[in-house]
C-alpha cells in the first residue's frame, strides 16, 4: 500500500537541507519591537497600554475584542513608544504597539501547572484563550474558537499538522526533533477536551527520522498514532490533510469539525503546551530563515515582534543582494518590499532568494494542457477559472466551483504558459465573497 | 538597499516545463517516425518535411508581423504543426500543394482564430483535410518503393489480405509518418515518460475503435484484421500525436474519456461504412468541434462537494 495522501499536488524543490540540521538558537532581540494588533483572523485587538507605559515580558498589551479575536502579549520588557500604523508582511498598514526593549527581559510571573489532567475543559479553553493562541501555521484562526465546536463529543480526530509541506521551512521539523514532548503533551491536553477523539501526528515521509522517533515516543499512548504521509505539496492543507488521514472530504462551506476533525499545526500545539503547563502566553515562536542569499540559514526561537531585519542580521546578513524576500514559504508566502517588517504569531519563516525566477518569465497563451487540473488538490479547472476571472464572469466562476480554491498556488507552479493562475483565482474569489457579503 | 525587491503574488517558484520545452519534447518524440519515414520514402520526404516546417514557421512569423503582434515562433508550436502536417502527406505530393497546406494550417486554422491556444481544430489536420478535399488525386497517390500501390487499408477494404508484420514496422505505402506503428509507439513512450501526454485519450480511443470494428466490421474477433486496422492509416499517429493535442482536446478528466470514445466510434464509422478507407483525420476534426460542448457538460465536482440532488436518508 502506498503512503496516504490526496489527489493532485506538486513536488517543488524543497530546499529544506539548508536549515534542517541547524539546532534552534534563541534570539534575544535588541531593537524596537512591533506588535500588530491584528495577528489573527477576527476582530482587531484593543490596546490596553498607553504610550510611555513600561511593560514586562509576558504582560498583556492588547485585549481580544470579541470571541473571534486574540490577546497580544509583550515578548520583551521595555517602554511603549508608540501606537501607530506599521507595515506588516502582507503589505497592509496595521495599527501596532511599538515597544522599545530595555534588553533585560524581565518577566511577569507565570502560573505553572504541574498536573493538567486535573483541569476542567472550561479551564483549559479559558487558558488557551487568555494566552492568545492562534493557528500558528499561517492562518491565524483563534485556537479557542477551533477547540469549541458545537458538539465536542462528535470530534473523532485531533490531527496534529506536522506535514510542513512548504519548501524551505524547517521550524516545525526542528521543534519535533528537539522538543517532541511538547507536541505529544500538547496533543494530550487537546485530547482531554474531546473524550471520543483520537490523536494523529500526521508527518510527511521526508521527515522519516521524526516519524521513527515520534512513533517510539507514543508507543504507550493508546489514543495517539503517527500517520506517515506522502511528501507532496500541499499535504499540509487542512482539507488535504483531513482527507489523507481519515478519508473524509470537506468543502469550503464546511468546518473540519463537520467531518469530526480538528487540525492544529505543530507550533500551535506547542503553544498550547506552553500555555497550560508553563502558564506562558504566546510570546515566542520557532522561525526559519533560509534561502541562498542568507549567510547562515538556520532556525531561531524568536520573540514575536522582532523585526525581520534583526533576524537576518543574527543569521549573518546577506551573502548576495536578494531579489526577493518572502515571509513564509515560497508557495504561499508573501513577498516583501522591505526587510523592516515585524514577525508575528503566524510567520514561520523568512526566505531571501538571490534570484526571482518568476519575474523573468513571460506569460504566454494557455495551451489547455491541463497540468493545472492535474495539480489542483481541489479538483478545479484553474485555467478556466482564471479566464472567468479576467472576463469578470462571477456567475461562471461560481458554477465552476471557484470558491473552493484553497489558494495553494499549485496551478501557477505547474503552468507551462507561466500564467499567474492562482493570483487570478484569488482575486476573483475575494470579489465574489465581497459581493455575497453585500447581499 | 541598492536594488529594489521584486514583489509578486505567491507562489514564488515555478516548475521547469514551459510551453517551448513541451513543444520541443513533441518534436523529439516525432523523430523516430520522421527518421523512419525519410529512410522509407527517400530524400524527397526530407525535402517535404523541411518545406512544411519552414513554411509553417514563416507563415506564423509573417502573419504576426503583418498584424503587429509579437512573434511567437520561438514557442516551437508552428514547427510542430509543420512536422505533423508533413508526416501526414504522401511523399509524391507536389511541393506547391504542401506549401498551400502549410499556409492554410497556420494562417486560417490557427492564427485567424487567435493563435496558439485559440484554434478549435488541430492545425495540421485542418491543413491535411484542406489538401485532401482540394487535391484528392495527389493526396491519395501513394507509392512504395517507387511503385504506385494501394495502402494496406485500401487493400483491406477491397477485401484483400495484408502483411501485418510489414504494417507494424512500416514497410508499406502511406503518408510519410504514419506507416510505422512501431516507431510511432516509441515516440509515444517518450512523450509519456516526459509527462507530456498520458494514456487516457489514446488508450480509450484505440480500445473503443477495436470494440467498434469487432462489433460492426463483419469480421468478428479476427486478430490479424484488428492489428491491420490498428497499424493501418493514420490511426497510431493520430491517436498519440494529434488526438492528444492539448488545445483541441478537453481539459476536464471526464471530458477526455468522452472525447476519446467519440474518436473511436467516428473512426470506426468512417473506416467501415465510409467511402474512403481512411477516417482518422475526419474523426479527430469532428471530435475537436465537440470539445467545447463536452467540456461544458463535464465540469468536475470540486473536492468535498457531494451531489446535492437525491436527498437520500438524512444523517442522524
Amino acid at each position: 500500500m502506498g503512503l496516504r495522501t490526496f489527489k493532485g499536488g506538486v513536488h517543488p524543490y524543497d530546499g529544506k537541507d539548508l536549515s534542517k540540521d541547524k539546532p534552534i538558537k534563541e534570539l534575544k532581540p535588541q531593537g524596537i519591537m512591533v506588535y500588530p494588533l491584528s495577528q489573527h483572523i477576527g476582530a482587531i485587538a484593543t490596546p490596553v497600554v498607553s504610550v510611555g507605559d513600561t511593560v514586562l515580558r509576558g504582560q498583556k498589551i492588547a485585549e481580544s475584542a470579541g470571541f473571534v479575536s486574540a490577546n497580544i502579549y509583550s515578548s520583551v520588557s521595555g517602554t511603549v513608544k508608540a501606537i501607530e500604523p506599521r507595515r506588516v508582511a502582507v503589505g497592509d498598514m496595521v495599527d501596532s504597539i511599538v515597544i522599545e526593549s530595555d534588553g533585560k527581559f524581565i518577566e511577569t510571573g507565570f502560573e505553572a501547572c504541574s498536573d493538567y489532567t486535573a483541569l476542567t475543559k472550561e479551564q483549559i479553553i479559558e487558558k488557551i484563550q487568555n494566552a492568545g493562541i492562534v493557528g500558528m501555521g499561517g492562518a491565524g484562526f483563534p485556537t479557542h474558537v477551533k477547540l469549541s465546536p458545537k458538539n465536542p463529543e462528535k470530534i473523532e480526530y485531533i490531527i496534529a499538522n506536522c506535514a510542513e509541506c512548504e519548501p524551505y521551512l524547517t521550524s516545525d521539523y526542528r521543534s519535533m526533533v528537539e522538543e517532541p514532548e511538547k507536541l505529544i503533551e500538547g496533543l494530550k491536553i487537546v485530547l482531554q477536551l474531546f473524550p471520543n477523539a483520537k490523536g494523529i501526528l500526521a508527518i510527511e515521509d521526508n521527515k522519516s527520522d521524526v516519524i521513527a522517533s515520534l512513533s517510539k515516543k507514543v508507543e504507550g499512548e493508546s489514543r495517539i498514532e503517527v500517520v506517515p504521509l506522502m511528501t507532496k505539496y500541499p499535504q499540509g492543507g487542512e482539507r488535504q490533510l483531513i482527507y489523507a488521514c481519515t478519508g473524509r472530504a470537506i468543502n469550503s462551506k464546511m468546518l473540519p469539525a463537520d467531518a469530526g476533525c480538528i487540525v492544529d499545526n505543530v507550533a500551535t500545539i506547542n503553544a498550547i503546551y506552553t500555555a497550560i503547563v508553563e502558564g506562558k502566553p504566546v510570546m515566542d515562536r520557532i522561525f526559519t530563515i533560509s534561502g541562498d542569499s542568507v549567510a547562515d540559514p538556520c532556525n531561531f526561537k524568536i520573540c514575536i515582534g522582532t523585526s525581520f531585519k534583526e533576524i537576518l542580521e543574527a543569521a549573518g546578513g546577506y551573502t548576495t543582494e536578494p531579489e526577493k524576500l518572502i515571509a513564509g514559504g515560497p508557495m504561499m508566502g508573501f513577498s516583501l518590499f522591505d526587510i523592516d517588517i515585524p514577525s508575528t504569531k503566524t510567520t514561520g519563516g523568512l526566505l531571501c532568494l538571490s534570484q526571482d525566477e518568476v519575474s523573468k518569465y513571460e506569460t504566454t497563451a494557455c495551451i489547455n494542457c491541463g497540468r493545472c487540473v492535474e495539480a489542483c488538490p481541489e479538483n478545479l479547472i484553474p485555467s478556466r477559472l482564471a479566464k472567468f476571472s479576467s472576463h469578470g464572469d462571477k456567475e461562471q466562476f461560481e458554477k465552476w466551483h471557484g470558491l473552493e480554491c484553497i489558494e495553494c498556488g499549485s496551478c501557477s507552479y505547474v503552468c507551462p504558459a507561466r500564467k499567474p493562475l492562482a493570483q487570478s483565482v484569488k482575486t476573483m474569489k475575494k470579489m465574489v465573497i465581497a459581493d455575497k457579503r453585500k447581499k | 538597499m541598492s536594488n529594489l525587491l521584486k514583489v509578486a503574488s505567491s507562489p514564488h517558484v515555478r516548475a521547469k516545463d514551459d510551453t517551448r520545452r513541451i513543444m520541443f519534447y513533441v518534436l523529439l518524440a516525432l523523430m523516430p517516425t520522421t527518421i523512419f519515414g525519410i529512410y522509407n520514402f527517400g530524400f524527397r520526404a526530407l525535402l517535404l518535411i523541411i518545406e512544411c516546417v519552414a513554411t509553417c514557421v514563416m507563415s506564423e512569423y509573417l502573419f504576426e508581423c503583418a498584424i503587429g503582434k509579437k512573434s511567437t515562433i520561438t514557442d516551437l508550436s508552428a514547427a510542430v504543426t509543420g512536422l505533423l502536417l508533413a508526416l501526414n502527406l504522401p511523399v509524391t505530393l507536389p511541393m506547391w500543394q504542401a506549401v498551400l497546406g502549410s499556409v492554410f494550417a497556420i494562417v486560417v486554422v490557427k492564427m485567424l482564430f487567435g493563435g496558439l491556444g485559440q484554434n478549435f481544430m488541430n492545425p495540421a489536420l485542418g491543413g491535411r483535410v484542406f489538401l485532401l478535399i482540394s487535391f484528392a488525386t495527389t493526396m491519395t497517390n501513394f507509392t512504395y518503393d517507387g511503385v504506385s500501390a494501394a495502402t494496406p487499408l485500401a487493400t483491406l477494404k477491397a477485401g484483400g489480405s495484408v502483411n501485418t508484420l510489414d504494417m507494424l514496422i512500416g514497410r508499406t505505402g502511406g503518408t510519410i509518418g504514419e506507416t510505422s506503428a512501431l516507431f510511432i509507439i516509441i515516440g509515444a513512450i517518450i512523450l509519456i515518460l516526459l509527462g507530456v501526454i498520458d494514456l487516457v485519450i489514446p488508450g480509450i480511443y484505440l480500445l473503443t475503435f477495436v470494440v467498434f470494428i469487432v462489433l460492426f466490421s463483419g469480421h468478428g474477433f479476427d486478430t490479424s484484421y484488428i492489428v491491420a486496422h490498428l497499424c493501418g492509416g493514420g490511426l497510431m499517429l493520430g491517436a498519440f500525436f494529434m488526438a492528444t493535442d492539448y488545445v483541441t482536446s478537453p481539459i476536464t478528466p471526464l471530458g477526455k474519456v468522452i472525447y476519446a470514445i467519440c474518436l473511436g466510434v467516428l473512426t470506426g464509422l468512417f473506416r467501415i461504412f465510409g467511402n474512403s478507407a481512411e477516417g482518422v483525420s475526419y474523426a479527430i476534426i469532428f471530435s475537436n468541434l465537440l470539445v467545447p460542448l463536452i467540456e461544458r457538460v463535464t465540469v468536475p465536482r470540486a473536492f468535498g462537494i457531494t451531489k446535492e440532488k437525491k436527498p437520500k436518508e438524512v444523517e442522524g
